[in-house]
């Protein structure tokens, strides 16, 4: 069976109302005659053996590079670093992809003899994994040999002693990674590729940096330069982290790179609806709708919480790339735009998003207001390659409940950065100056990411940092349904209805605009001429 | 007349002090030009007679007309016409200096003014201060007479300040006649009178000293403050023994002035203050001058000027803020009131005759007779003025006054009894359950509610008498007095007729009161938020040097007992998990009796539990305790404030009763720490006993203070944070407190000391758990690696060929 390609539908007088994410729920809205609503691909096939694609994959790598088994010796240092909580998107049911590569990698590595192997999570900024989501992520097995024996690691990247200097770019950029990483004989970087952003020189030069290294490239001019950061040819983001992986190479790092694809079969099936196009919904996404919509109304906001929480995507492997970094990378990007692409013309003065539940900062947590203006400023409106979707001054009406709600535990210095920042500035640049340092070399922040479960205390800049592209462009974003007192400490307007939030749109961007709504999920992302 | 008979002369006061005295001996200075005048003032514990003669006479707004008229000269004028000499009435020969006695002979007039003028004094203050003063006085004078004699002058005319209120509550004329000539006069012992309120002092005193008395206050005591140590309990007792003599003594006073026919115990011992001071008085000139209920002034030294609150302003400004529902009165009775300069101008109009023969005599100044001011005619005028302007509640909404029915007293007073009772029963129902934060307030509320209750009820009973005196005080000997005056003589009024009513309460009285009791009387609605504001911004003052911070319920919502539980279940499997739950819910009740009788014997009984347990374990959970169950139950903003005070530069302190291992991975958050912390064995396992106190109630105090001169930190820039009163040592010893989340008891204290009190929220997106459990360990997957995974140098397989058994699994 082949797949149907990525749609653009023309609202007309007989469309059905479309859906919207809308937080733990969602809602159907009837969208103005005229609209264009974007549908992503439907999912492809997956790889029918993974494991035998990936033990080929392995044998068989892509660009200058001699097979993995190949590289390894048995008294070699070897080193496996692999992608965080923060993919995919939601965790995939199990066996995770993490888990498969990394048990065939191991597996090769004991053929050979090797007996030095750690495995890092490649965390940048992150916050560590507990010990069920490394579990998830690297399976039983693994874990088990791993971590009692203090093998499995988490990068750190505040540890002094732990880190190694690399040197400058051409640009002046620090290259700071992972001491044992970078001390290794071999680097084999495990990915999982959701979205275009993810991959290639990021992988490393991004997941296992210092604070100091990261710097340069997540920052408000870098944001401002990459349009979009989904887009690696026209993204500052990307060059920066390229720069970087070549000096990384440069300096005789050797670094074998695992790249994999998935299928956007997001969510289980009893979800199926979510991302069926309306018209096409039977009687049985009807009635999984309503009573579904009818039964999360109800649910106080925890428990909707903890069973979105407990939703694990059937989304499967479509490829696997592995050999050296930037011809590996490529032909990800291929895979990933062959799932994800979808060709549109002109844009529109309205964009509209539905924000689910999740991103990649707040699984098992709270999407708290930061947080939700970075999935919709950062992450949505980013989902494009040529311009954006909506014309500058636009307007972006984002649909979610926006609650005024952290997590203590995951977030600490985001509630400082909206109680004691966003108060003061909204403005990323005029953050970025007054703000960022101190937050950056907080010791309590830093105790919590070393020991905790805590993001980074820079990292809520960089949420902010990564809507710097989108609140240049726009001139206005409206939050349906939102809090009312969060939305307005974001710097936005909040809205009661979809209706309300276009008649608001309307003074910037005035009368009978053009609107372009997102269909999320699955991804897509939207090639606009 | 005044003027020139009072050239050259010298004049003494006593209460210069007070409201009729400084009014006094203003008037004298500024219109009677050629006369000096001495006061004498009783040196207070910190200042000098003459210091307390600079700041409470001179510098009143009673002096603003002579400063502005004299400019610059002012100063000189008064320190050459104003002196100042030690002494005390209270004190036998006045507590004089030799020096001083023989400049009391120097005077030619002397004012007895002094009283203890509250009408809810204690017996025995009373009776020293009103009933043996003039005595006193008189005897003082006596003592230096020859002095003044063998110069050949006139001897020293004694004007002693009475009230027209020691004829008592009989209806009908009261004449100006001397106490022993009035009629249904009793036949009373002055120093009968004397000797028995010395004793009654010792017979409470006595009584309060005796077991169940004391067991009493004890126990009230831990009422009131809970758990704060003994120290604090201990002199709370004591405080409220004394607060219990000081009441009982009122009582005394009040039952004895009932029982023979005075209104309260300052009439009672004002009049037989005048029997004591007419058999002392030897040969002394003496004249007693009695006003009725002085208030403020009709036009000297400006209309309006009143000090201190004392009789009707009170209730007058509680009617204002439409608290008192109800005064009893009789409407057709009479109010006696007379403004201060009337009073004034009459004692300088008595100085200036001088003394009569036949004397002494008995000048009353009253309105009752000959410019009567009706009680309706009064609350009506109140009524009216208040109506116009009105004051306004704390959200800016003018208050509207009541309507009195002039109900009996009676019925009032029982009512309010009522009411008080009430609302103690409730506050001390609700005061006793677990309520924090906002619901805490609301106790807080109720004892405001209480409070009120009790002042309306107290001013019924001390001020009720006023409004029912049926009794009318003559004037004749005032008028006679008048009759001496001079046409230059004019500015000096002494005539009641004088007195519009309507004028004087609407334009003069109610302005000057309800500007000096500080009330709202514009819709503006700022003060409560400033007010909040200010004591932050205090708090926050970034000359403050250190900050101390109390861990429970005020950053963490979690105790001893949930980090226990937590740590405890980490490492059972489910069904001893829940037998080890349930048997805490079991005990929890028994636990926090424990804990509010002393949290000391609590914590280290509670912490036996931990007898056993491998620290090495036990610092390895706690670091995942911070994160799986402290920081999901902290007050994101309390960390803030942490972090806050740091950031200007303060230094951080957290005390707290929990243990070291619990506390540790919250240590980057501080400065320092100090906790309790436990024996450890030689095996690396827990003792069970602490290694010291555990730092609780008083303790923390101390620590506190210790630490602060460890690290020469200054006391009076400390700021200390804490939710219960059982910290109250710790909040007391710092210069700056904070009630973070109050139980009732300090919400209490924190409203009514006026600290800064916050309300901390835990955030919402923190995940919740009904029960502090630790999550559960994972059993170790049944692979061949199970045995190897315990210890890698055990293990016989290299790790590629361990990994390689392990992976041959999954096939």
């Amino acid at each position: 069976m082949t797949q149907r390609p990525g749609f653009v539908l023309d609202v007309d007088r007989s469309t059905p109302p479309t859906l919207f994410w809308h937080g733990e729920g969602w809602k159907l809205e009837k969208l103005p005659v005229g609209s264009r609503v974007i549908y992503a691909p439907e999912p492809k096939s997956p790889i029918k053996d993974p494991s035998r694609a990936i033990y080929e994959a392995l044998e068989n790598p892509i660009g200058d590079s001699k097979p993995l088994k190949d590289l390894m010796f048995s008294d070699m240092k070897l080193t496996i670093a692999f992608d965080d909580i923060s993919l995919p998107l939601p965790p995939m049911q199990a066996p995770d992809i993490r888990q498969r590569v990394i048990e065939t990698v191991l597996e090769i590595a004991a053929e050979v003899g090797v007996e030095d192997v750690v495995l890092i999570a490649a965390l940048a900024l992150h916050r560590r994994m507990t010990e069920p989501e490394l579990r998830h992520a690297l399976g039983n097995r693994v874990f088990d040999a791993f971590n009692p024996h203090g093998l499995l690691l988490q990068h750190d990247a505040e540890d002094l002693d732990g880190l190694e200097y690399i040197g400058k770019t051409e640009k002046g950029e620090d290259v700071e990674i992972s001491k044992r990483a970078a001390t290794s004989d071999l680097i084999v970087y495990v990915n999982i590729n959701l979205v275009a952003m993810d991959g290639g020189h990021k992988s490393v030069a991004t997941g296992l940096a210092s604070y100091k290294s990261l710097k340069h490239h997540h920052n408000v001019a870098t944001m401002l330069a990459s349009k979009s950061f989904m887009d690696q040819h026209k993204s500052e983001l990307h060059s920066s982290n390229w720069r970087m992986g070549r000096l990384l190479k440069k300096e005789g790092i050797k670094i074998f790179q695992i790249e994999t694809t998935l299928n956007n079969n997001t969510f289980p099936s009893q979800f199926r609806f979510l991302e069926k196009r309306e018209w096409e919904w039977d009687l049985r996404d009807r009635a999984t709708y309503l009573s579904s919509k009818k039964a999360l109304d109800n649910l106080p906001s925890n428990l909707k919480r903890s069973i979105f929480n407990s939703i694990n995507s059937p989304h499967k492997m479509t490829s696997i790339q592995a050999g050296e970094v930037e011809e590996v990378h490529k032909i990800t990007t291929e895979n990933v735009y062959a799932q994800q692409m979808v060709s549109i013309e002109g844009q529109s003065d309205i964009v509209s998003f539905g924000l689910p539940y999740i991103s990649p900062y707040n699984v098992n947590s709270v999407l708290n207001p930061i947080l939700v203006a970075c999935l919709g400023l950062g992450y949505f409106f980013n989902l494009y390659r040529g311009k954006p979707l909506v014309r500058e001054g636009g307007v972006v009406i984002l649909s979610h409940p926006t609650p005024y709600e952290f997590n203590p535990v995951h977030h600490p210095s985001y509630i400082d950065f909206f109680e004691d920042v966003l108060s003061v500035s909204t403005d990323p640049l005029y953050i970025q100056e007054n703000f960022e340092e101190s937050f950056a070399t907080d010791p309590w922040y830093r105790h919590l990411y070393r020991t905790g479960n805590a993001y980074h205390g820079v990292h809520p800049f960089y949420m902010w940092y990564w809507c710097a592209h989108a609140l240049e462009h726009v001139g206005k974003v409206i939050i349906v349904g939102g809090d009312v007192r969060a939305v307005k400490r974001l710097g936005f307007q909040r809205a009661s209805t979809f209706r309300d939030a276009l008649e608001m749109a309307q003074d910037t961007v005035g009368s009978n605009p053009s609107l372009t709504h997102f269909h999320i999920p699955p991804l897509a992302i939207a090639d606009v001429s | 007349m005044i003027r020139t008979n009072l050239a050259g002369k010298s004049i003494l006061v006593t209460g210069a002090t007070g409201f009729l005295g400084t009014a006094l001996v203003e008037r004298l200075l500024r219109a009677v030009p050629d006369c000096t005048v001495t006061v004498l003032v009783r040196p207070g514990q910190k200042q000098s007679a003459a210091e307390r003669t600079r700041r409470e006479i001179v510098k009143n707004d009673c002096f603003s007309i002579l400063r502005q008229s004299l400019g610059n000269e002012f100063d000189q004028v008064i320190g050459e016409r104003l002196k100042t000499v030690a002494g005390d009435v209270s004190q036998d020969s006045l507590g004089l200096s030799p020096e001083d006695t023989v400049e009391l002979s120097r005077c030619d007039t002397v004012i007895h003014s002094a009283a203890s003028v509250s009408f809810d004094a204690l017996l025995d203050q009373a009776v020293e201060v009103n009933l043996l003063g003039p005595k006193r006085v008189v005897e003082a004078i006596e003592s230096v007479a020859h002095l003044r004699k063998d110069l050949g002058l006139n001897p020293t005319h004694l004007i002693s300040v009475s009230t027209a209120y020691v004829s008592g509550g009989h209806r009908g004329e009261a004449k100006e006649v001397l106490p022993h000539e009035a009629p249904y006069a009793l036949d009373l012992d002055w120093k009968k009178e004397v000797a028995s309120a010395r004793r009654i002092r010792s017979d409470f005193e006595a009584q309060s000293r005796t077991k169940n008395y004391m067991e009493r206050f004890e126990k009230d005591a831990i009422r009131a403050i809970g758990a704060a140590g003994r120290p604090l309990i201990a002199s709370k007792a004591e405080s409220l023994r004394q607060d219990f003599i000081k009441k009982s003594m009122i009582e005394a006073g009040f039952a004895r002035a009932k029982m023979l026919g005075w209104p309260d115990a300052y009439a009672y011992t004002k009049s037989l203050g005048e029997r004591a001071l007419i058999e002392s008085r030897g040969s002394t000139p003496l004249t007693i001058l009695r006003p009725s209920i002085i208030e403020s002034s009709l036009r000297e030294p400006f209309s309006g000027w009143i000090r201190g609150f004392r009789m009707a302003e009170p209730v007058i400004i509680s009617y204002g803020r439409g608290l008192l529902k109800e005064f009893p009165g009789v409407p057709e009775g009479t109010v006696d009131v007379i403004p201060v300069d009337l009073v004034v101008a009459a004692l300088i109009a008595v100085a200036a005759r001088g003394p009569i023969e036949n004397g002494p005599d008995v000048i009353q100044v009253a309105s009752g007779v000959r410019n009567p001011l009706k009680y309706r005619q009064l609350v009506d005028l109140v009524r009216e003025w208040f109506l116009e302007h009105p004051l306004y509640d704390s959200k800016g909404q003018p208050i509207e006054v009541p309507e009195w029915s002039f109900p009996g007293r009676g019925r009032v007073q029982g009512q309010l009894q009522r009411t008080t009772k009430l609302l103690s029963t409730a506050e001390r129902a609700v005061s006793s359950l677990p309520l924090r934060g906002k619901q805490a307030s609301f106790v807080a509320q109720l004892e405001d509610k209480k409070t009120l209750a009790e002042r309306a009820l107290s001013y019924v009973e001390l001020y009720g008498a006023y409004t029912e005196t049926e009794a009318k005080f003559r004037i004749d000997n005032l008028l006679k007095l008048k009759e001496t005056l001079e046409e230059n003589d004019s500015d000096f009024v002494i005539d009641p007729k004088e007195i519009v009513w309507k004028s004087y309460i609407h334009d003069t009285h109610l302005p000057s009161i309800v500007k000096h009791s500080r009330v709202k009387d514009a819709p503006s609605k700022k003060s409560a938020k400033t007010r909040s504001d200010r004591t932050l911004s205090q708090v926050l003052n970034p000359t403050r040097q250190l900050a101390v911070f109390d861990l429970e319920h005020t950053l963490i919502s979690s105790n001893v007992v949930e980090a226990y539980a937590w740590l405890a279940t980490r490492h059972l499997d489910t069904k001893e998990r829940i037998r080890e739950s349930l048997k805490l819910i079991a005990n929890s009740a028994s636990l926090l009796k424990q804990d509010r009788k002393d949290r000391s014997d609590f914590l280290r009984s509670f912490y036996r539990r931990y007898e056993g347990a491998p620290i090495d374990q036990l610092q390895k959970d706690s670091l995942e305790m911070l994160h799986h169950l402290l920081l999901n139950r902290s007050y994101p903003e309390g960390i803030a404030r942490v972090r806050k005070h740091r950031a200007l530069g303060h230094k951080t302190l957290l005390i707290t009763g929990a243990l070291d291992f619990i506390v540790e991975p919250l240590k980057p958050l501080f400065d320092d720490v100090i906790c309790a912390s436990m024996e450890v064995d030689s095996k690396g396992l827990l003792t069970g006993e602490l290694l010291s106190l555990p730092p609780t109630g008083e303790a923390r105090a101390l620590l506190m203070e210790d630490y602060t001169k460890r690290h020469s930190l200054d006391l009076e820039e400390t700021v200390a944070y804490a939710d219960s009163a059982s910290d109250l040592a710790m909040l007391e010893r710092a210069a700056f407190q904070v009630a973070v989340n109050p139980e009732a008891k300090l919400a209490a204290i924190a409203r009514r000391r006026g600290w800064h009190v916050e309300h901390w929220h835990k955030t919402k997106g923190a995940a919740s758990r009904v029960l502090p459990l630790g999550p559960l360990a994972y059993p170790v997957t049944t692979s061949p690696l199970k045995g190897a995974s315990k210890s890698l140098g055990v293990a016989s397989l290299s790790f590629s060929k361990q990994i390689m058994k392990a992976l041959g699994d999954r096939k």
